[in-house]
């Protein structure tokens, strides 16, 4: 029965060459200006999507707070007059921050929907500028490990024999290294300078570190392209190893990489909470989800709500992107899908 | 099988090497050092203290005096807590660190496995949507809001659990930071559990285990978990290395003076000999859990040679 098993486990990866095989051919008939009949890998992971309803919630939410981030703080800044800085002057040695819906005096007011914090800033616009930054964090750091993993998995898959066997070693010993530890004697030892220096030493930071499975990912899917004929067509035509790899290899490995890009993105978003959190991330007066959150544990028994909406809105926005994510993984790679 | 482990024990040392270098070298190109942080003290005093700790000669020889002083597990003498060496440090700082992660395994274990094995057994019933909507709601919550939030409806709402602070093994103060960390655990072990159980579910065998007139309970029990918790297996290694992150924080958060909270102390104050100490440890312990992990693994898994 092992046996059995096993032969499943070995041979499993053929069912999907097949499926790559079709889809390139049908991306290159697409390429070659032929009409491919209503069966366009897109066009029906789409449907498939659709049909998702975890992954449309999903979806959903990850649009609206993308979208709430960019066009939010002009807008709560003409409504209210608060930015993400802008500190009130109230009397010296009275409590700046006020529970949600109220104003200094007390009574029901619509200015801080969330509240404000320890120097009276509002929390609503905090948290709009700190979807801004966690999620171009998040963004920006997958682009480097998606470059990095990309171009070292594709190499590795191409050129096979040793140099494979060496470079997936590497990737194999640096996966079972606390390599986040690392990451914070990086950002405890440089970090500080400035706000803007610091985000760029996170992206670096957390890019370099999110490559490994990206990498192991890319690497397969070459393997498995890297021997059929559009790929000797162009060894034979005397195209340089180089161009075979990022031109004509790359290109199709492009669904599993989106499908992990979208999975990456809360991962990185999450450890840059991690280390705003240990007080080497975002630096004031800028502001991530994370950081705001870091700040809000400070005061908890007091206020709470300096707590509870920037965590609350990081832990929808993580839940929204995984489950995306994980939607996106069944509708454009079946094979990868767990039943 | 005996050379698998020998080969592997071999690579772990350049391994540890690489990654300690790696930190020292973060350390010294850094801006600054451990004295410019400290406040002002005479340059005579800085000097004598300098040539204490060798840091004035050659960086060559310092950096091959720290890599023998690795090779031979002796980490040096702490600059900030003076005259404490830091295996006295790491002896006293493991065994909370040591604690918290093992009982937070052991959770994470226990539920994830349930949850995800009767997610898989009920699969598509309204059980399996609500415990894997939970499993994603533990991935997308990070501990550092899910631990205050305990403790703010626990300790500080309902007065039936101590906030913080270390207490010794068997106490109530370990409660909230055992689920605290625990949580993503039980998360990512749910839903590598139920997908390896329906995995398994439809294999061969299990039909015939069924065939042959088992019980429900004897096929799922003693056939189907075997196979099932390959992947919980191989997630081990790497959940050791995300323990060690998950520990950093809720050791912050509930202000246990262990591995983590030593080493970000030792981080701001530049306490080289301790942060490079607590680096190497990690590393050599996280090798060889992942040697053990991949020894266990062919025990279990009786397709795997070596």
């Amino acid at each position: 029965m092992w046996l059995t098993d096993s032969s499943i486990l070995e041979y499993g990866t053929d069912g999907m060459n097949d499926e790559r095989k079709e889809r390139a051919g049908a991306r290159r008939m697409a390429d070659d200006g032929e009409f491919v009949a209503g069966t366009s890998l897109w066009k029906d992971a789409w449907r498939r999507l659709l049909k998702n309803k975890l992954a449309v919630f999903g979806m959903v939410v990850v649009i609206i707070v993308t979208l709430a981030s960019l066009i939010g703080p002009p807008i709560v800044k003409a409504a209210t007059g608060y930015t993400y800085d802008f500190i009130p002057s109230y009397g010296q040695g009275l409590t700046k921050s006020f529970p949600p819906f109220t104003s200094p005096d007390g009574a029901f007011s619509w200015t801080h929907p969330m509240g404000t914090d320890n120097a009276g800033r509002d929390i609503l616009a905090r948290v709009l500028l700190g979807g801004r930054i966690s999620l171009m964090v998040g963004i920006i750091s997958t682009l480097v490990s998606l470059i990095i993993g990309v171009s070292y998995g594709a190499t590795a898959g191409y050129l096979g024999g040793k140099i494979d066997d060496v470079m997936m070693r590497i990737v194999d010993v640096l996966y079972s290294l606390p390599y986040i530890i690392v990451v914070v004697v990086l950002l405890a030892m440089f970090g500080g300078q400035s706000p803007l220096s610091q985000l760029i030493l996170l992206f670096v930071a957390l890019g370099a570190v999110s490559w490994l499975t990206m990498a192991r990912i890319v690497r397969g899917q070459v393997i498995s392209l890297k021997n059929q004929e559009f790929v000797m067509a162009a060894r034979a035509t005397g195209v340089s190893t180089r161009r075979i790899i990022f031109r004509h290899l790359v290109p199709n490995t492009l669904g599993p990489v989106i499908v992990y890009a979208t999975l990456t993105i809360p991962q990185v978003m999450l450890s840059e909470a991690f280390l705003s959190f240990l007080g080497f991330g975002v630096q004031a007066p800028l502001a991530s989800w994370g950081s705001l959150a870091s700040d809000g544990v400070q005061n908890i028994a007091i206020f709470p709500w300096q707590l509870i909406f920037p965590g609350v809105t990081m832990a929808l926005a993580l839940f929204s992107l995984n489950f995306l994510g994980d939607g996106l993984r069944d509708a454009l790679d079946p094979q990868m899908r767990k039943v | 099988m005996f050379r698998f482990i020998v080969r592997r024990l071999i690579i772990t040392v350049p391994m540890v090497i690489i990654v300690v270098s790696l930190t020292w070298g973060l350390i010294r190109l850094a801006p600054g050092n451990f004295y410019t942080s400290e406040k002002k003290i005479p340059p005579a005093i800085e000097k004598n203290l300098r040539e204490k700790y060798g840091l004035n000669r050659p960086w060559y020889v310092q950096y091959g005096k720290m890599v023998k002083n690795i090779l031979l597990l002796d980490f040096g003498t702490s600059l900030k807590y003076e005259g404490q060496s830091v295996n006295s440090i790491l002896a006293r700082a493991l065994p909370v660190s040591a604690t918290l992660g093992l009982l937070a395994y052991l959770l994470a274990l226990l539920v994830g496995v349930t949850a995800g094995t009767l997610a898989a057994l009920k699969q598509n019933s309204r059980l399996d949507y609500a415990s894997m909507a939970l499993a994603m709601l533990g991935i997308s919550l990070p501990n550092f809001v899910l631990g205050p939030i305990l403790v703010l409806v626990f300790s500080l709402t309902l007065f039936i659990l101590p906030p913080t602070r270390w207490g010794g093994f068997p106490s109530l103060n370990l409660i909230l930071p055992v689920i605290t960390l625990s949580a993503v655990y039980m998360a990512y072990l749910a839903r590598l559990t139920r997908s390896g159980m329906l995995e398994v579910l439809r294999a061969d065998y299990i039909r015939t285990a069924r065939a042959k007139g088992l019980s429900e309970r004897d096929v799922v029990l003693r056939h189907a978990l075997r196979g099932g918790l390959m992947p919980v297996v191989s997630f081990t290694g790497p959940a050791l290395a995300f323990l060690i992150a998950g520990t950093v924080v809720v050791e912050r958060i509930f202000v246990f003076p262990g591995l983590g909270t030593y080493f970000l102390n030792a981080c701001l104050n530049r306490d080289e000999p301790l942060i490079i100490g607590i680096v190497a440890f990690i590393s050599i312990s996280v090798l060889l859990f992942n040697l053990l992990v991949d020894v266990a693994y062919g025990f279990i898994d009786p397709r795997i040679r070596y």
